[in-house]
């Protein structure tokens, strides 16, 4: 696929809009952190310039004016307050649907943003004077100052990134006189010269009164590829540190990128400590590619065939007595096995790349509900895959609006209580064995048992006074339809039910459970696997087919007895250790072939708190398996979530044990009717 | 297995566009010819182990390995009132892909016999009669006339859904 430049610019400005959304959220926690402010600022002036550069002219128009309006922040000249956060925010949402859907989109509407922009920040300017803290970077080093010695070396490579060091000198003079002295000493023979690196370095000494803040601006947007030391001109004499000491400092403190810049002037560990976390980061960005997502489903179908392809030469290996081809196939299978295992690492994504997501909601939630909450997210670096991690998003912003919604009481109901009067909502991932673990905790009234109750009675979900346990009746709560129904409190009918989350999580083989106390808050669970590609399946053998079985949801294997055979006739339970386990047979479900053989076996499978008896003819054994999904052709056939290729080259289909339970459910609330009667 | 060589000059003859001619594969099926539309057809392939599906419609009754995706295997006999039938030496796979609510599916047919990959023009088109047919007139998009046989050409979308 050639690559669209307009296509590619989206990819990055959507990147940009995505960092400059999180710095302007945090900007909200600290108004005077200078390193986001930065931030902001040169994603909003990348975005304007690349606009520009591939004919998004609104874009860049636009851009220029919240720029224009940023800069005062950025000067120093007000304090970002929340209103600004709030408007910049709106402004950052215009940007982005200006990019995506220009036609969707009112000038208007940019216009009205801007002007209040600029209202709020003409405002701040005169009147906040007061809570605007003078950034303190340039403090000591401005004054008394008459000019600056400026030394600079660009990385060689920054002609090929586009960037033009005399336009920077340019920008220089702009300050004051300047005097300019390149270094040539670097520059090779005519014959070895690479006219594309760029090797020359210069000395200019600025005699103008500008700031030290002046000159790192002209340098803002190659900070990353530059070594630049500013110093005072004449700093000799009563220098209190060796101007060695001062240069190394101050070199180290221009390269740092700018959101890890400390306010005051680092001590040389400290600088030393940041100038290695900048050589990191430096080193991260250059290994890191971007790739289309089909690209890597493409990958992970490729190697899932070759896993395929890898087992039928094992087995044939194996039928065989040739000592060569056998250790060629085990060799193929080591290999094989690292390709899927790299293949599969590649696919993950860290949690924090959702989570991101959702800060934004909580502030917008939090200021239209007027609930003040804290945000905090745990395990961001929780790794899940790819696929998973898109199809979580739903169900989360469900829950957390939920959290805050319901969950979190009016600041007023709050002082009442021991707790404080700002909510808190916890987004946390953790590993736990081969799964994720995702919770999703507030503080707030917890579930009123007692009212759902009471609801699922009206519904007719279940019958009055029945003997319910607590978890039971928090169950209702996943019925269709019944959180839609105004049944805790209003907002509902936005998105997603709580049946639909339920049935997102398991779809992806996860599980959903709730806990709450009342009072302080509830947290809802989400297990889930941390891949939907491949899984661990137990082989079974039905009549002439054989099938897969979930390993995550099988519990225990046992054999049906004669003994327990008759008894299970004209019922279908059986005796577990004192529990009625409600049993199908599999041949009957699948209307299987031929002679069921004497000895069956009986898998015990679970969802949640739910377990079935799954009858069949053989237990053949674990099976690694590459998930394939059904065709939609498919779509009608319920009892399989799946299929996969096994070691022969023939297709075998995945159970749905959750399907599987429910119509044992059913069947066993059939048996039990007439038992009653 | 036959990888199919599809011309493309049908395609892009602009005559073809208006649509008087067509590349289409010749399959029997029962005692019937159906015509194919040989740009829908992936390849043919010789008869694979098949997995029945349980609880699916009869018409799409098993799952086939193609190469490492697991496609459907249909049953067209099925849909035109045929009796099913064990495989013979001349039996077939023809691999197609169709576009379902705008994506595209690939699934495998039962073929009996495959002829040729042919060109037929619209001049040979027959009117689908309203009599004389036991079968659903929305599964049949046309009646051609190929060596001197009435040849179907059916409407998998219509078949299939």
């Amino acid at each position: 696929m050639a690559l669209d430049p307009a296509e590619t610019f989206r990819q990055e400005a959507s990147d940009l809009l995505d960092s400059l959304e999180a710095a302007l959220l945090d900007l909200g926690q600290t108004p005077q952190d200078g390193g986001l402010i930065d931030a902001a600022f040169r994603a909003l002036h990348t975005i304007k310039g690349s606009g520009a550069m591939f004919g998004f002219d609104r874009v860049a128009a636009f851009t220029h004016d919240f720029e224009t309006a940023f800069d005062l922040i950025r000067k120093g000249k007000i304090a970002a307050g929340c209103d600004i956060i709030t408007i910049s925010l709106a402004a950052k949402d215009y940007i982005r649907t200006l990019i995506d859907d220009p036609d969707a989109t009112d000038p208007i509407i940019g216009e009205a943003i801007v002007q209040e922009l600029q209202g709020l920040i003409a405002g701040g300017a005169g009147a906040s004077q007061a809570i605007c803290a003078p950034s303190a970077t340039n403090e000591a080093a401005t004054a008394g100052a008459d000019g600056w010695l400026v030394e600079i070396a660009f990385e060689p490579d920054i002609l090929r990134n586009g960037s033009n060091p005399l336009v920077l000198l340019d920008d220089l003079r702009a300050l004051g006189s300047c005097q300019v002295t390149a270094h040539l000493g670097a520059v090779p023979e005519l014959e070895a010269l690479d006219p594309e690196a760029c090797l020359i370095s210069w000395t200019i000494e600025i005699r103008a009164g500008c700031s030290r803040e002046d000159i790192e601006d002209v340098f803002m947007f190659v900070r990353d590829e530059i070594k630049l030391a500013i110093m005072p001109l004449e700093p000799a004499a009563y220098e209190p540190v060796p101007p060695s000491a001062t240069q190394a400092e101050v070199l180290a403190e221009a390269v740092v990128p700018a959101p890890v810049r400390e306010p005051t002037l680092a001590s040389p560990e400290h600088a030393g400590a940041e100038k290695a976390e900048y050589v990191r980061r430096a080193e991260d960005r250059a290994s890191t590619v971007r790739v289309q997502a089909e690209r890597l489903d493409e990958l992970m179908d490729r190697v899932g065939e070759l896993v395929i392809a890898q087992a039928r030469l094992s087995q044939l290996a194996n039928s065989g007595s040739d000592l060569a081809i056998k250790s060629i196939a085990e060799e193929i299978e080591r290999l094989a096995s690292g390709l899927r295992d790299s293949t599969m690492g590649v696919r993950m994504v860290p949690m924090g790349s959702l989570f991101g997501r959702f800060r934004r909601l909580v502030h917008d939630l939090s200021r239209d509900l007027g609930k003040p909450v804290d945000f905090v997210t745990a395990g961001e670096d929780t790794e899940l895959d790819k696929t998973m991690i898109e199809r979580l998003a739903d169900p989360l912003v469900h829950l957390i609006r939920n959290a805050i919604d319901h969950g979190i009481e009016a600041p007023v109901a709050r002082a009442g209580t021991v707790k404080p009067e700002t909510g808190r909502i916890e987004l946390a991932a953790r590993y736990v064995g081969a799964q994720v673990l995702v919770t999703v905790r507030d503080d707030g009234a917890g579930l009123d048992t007692a009212r759902i109750r009471s609801k699922a009675e009206e519904q007719g979900l279940v019958a009055p006074g029945a003997p319910l346990s607590e978890h039971e009746i928090h169950q209702f709560l996943f019925h269709p339809g019944f959180s839609t129904a105004r049944t805790i409190s209003a907002l509902s009918g936005r998105g997603v039910g709580m049946d639909v989350v339920k049935r997102t999580i398991e779809a992806m083989r996860g599980t959903i459970d709730l806990a709450t106390v009342p009072g302080h808050g509830s947290t809802v669970t989400l297990r889930l696997p941390l891949t939907l590609a491949i899984i661990e399946g137990l082989l079974i053998r039905v009549g002439e087919g054989r099938y897969i079985i979930p390993l995550s949801a099988v519990e225990e294997c046992v054999e049906l007895t004669a003994a327990e055979e008759a008894r299970a006739r004209g019922r279908s339970f059986l005796n577990v250790r004192g529990d009625l386990v409600p049993f199908l047979r599999l041949r009957d479900l699948f209307d299987a072939e031929g002679e069921a053989d004497p000895h069956q076996k009986i898998i015990i499978t679970t969802t949640g708190d739910t377990r079935v008896g799954l009858v069949v003819d053989q237990i053949i054994g674990s099976h690694q398996t590459v998930i394939k999904s059904l065709s939609k052709l498919h779509a009608d056939v319920t009892m399989f979530s799946g299929a996969t290729i096994l070691g022969d080259g023939t297709a075998a289909l995945i159970l749905d044990v959750a399907q599987l339970v429910s119509l044992g459910q059913n069947r066993s609330e059939h048996d039990k009717t007439p038992e009653a009667a | 297995m036959t990888q199919l060589q599809t011309s493309d000059n049908a395609a892009q003859d602009p005559v073809a566009s208006s649509g008087t001619r067509l590349q289409a594969l010749m399959v029997g099926l029962g005692n019937e010819i159906f015509a194919i539309e040989a740009d829908i057809v992936r390849e043919i392939i010789d008869p694979v182990p098949a997995t029945r599906v349980a609880g699916a419609r009869t018409f799409l009754p098993a799952l086939i390995n193609v190469r490492g995706n697991v496609i459907p295997l249909a049953d067209l006999r099925l849909r035109f009132g045929m009796p099913r039938r064990t495989d013979t030496t001349e039996s077939r796979i023809v691999v197609v892909e169709i576009e379902i609510d705008g994506d595209p599916v690939a699934l495998g047919l039962m073929a009996d016999k495959v002829y040729e990959v042919t060109e037929i023009s619209t001049a040979e088109v027959q009117q689908v009669p309203r009599l004389g047919l036991h079968w659903r007139p929305e599964f049949i998009r046309s009646i051609i006339k190929w060596n001197d046989e009435f040849v179907i050409v059916p409407d998998l979308e219509e078949i299939l859904c």
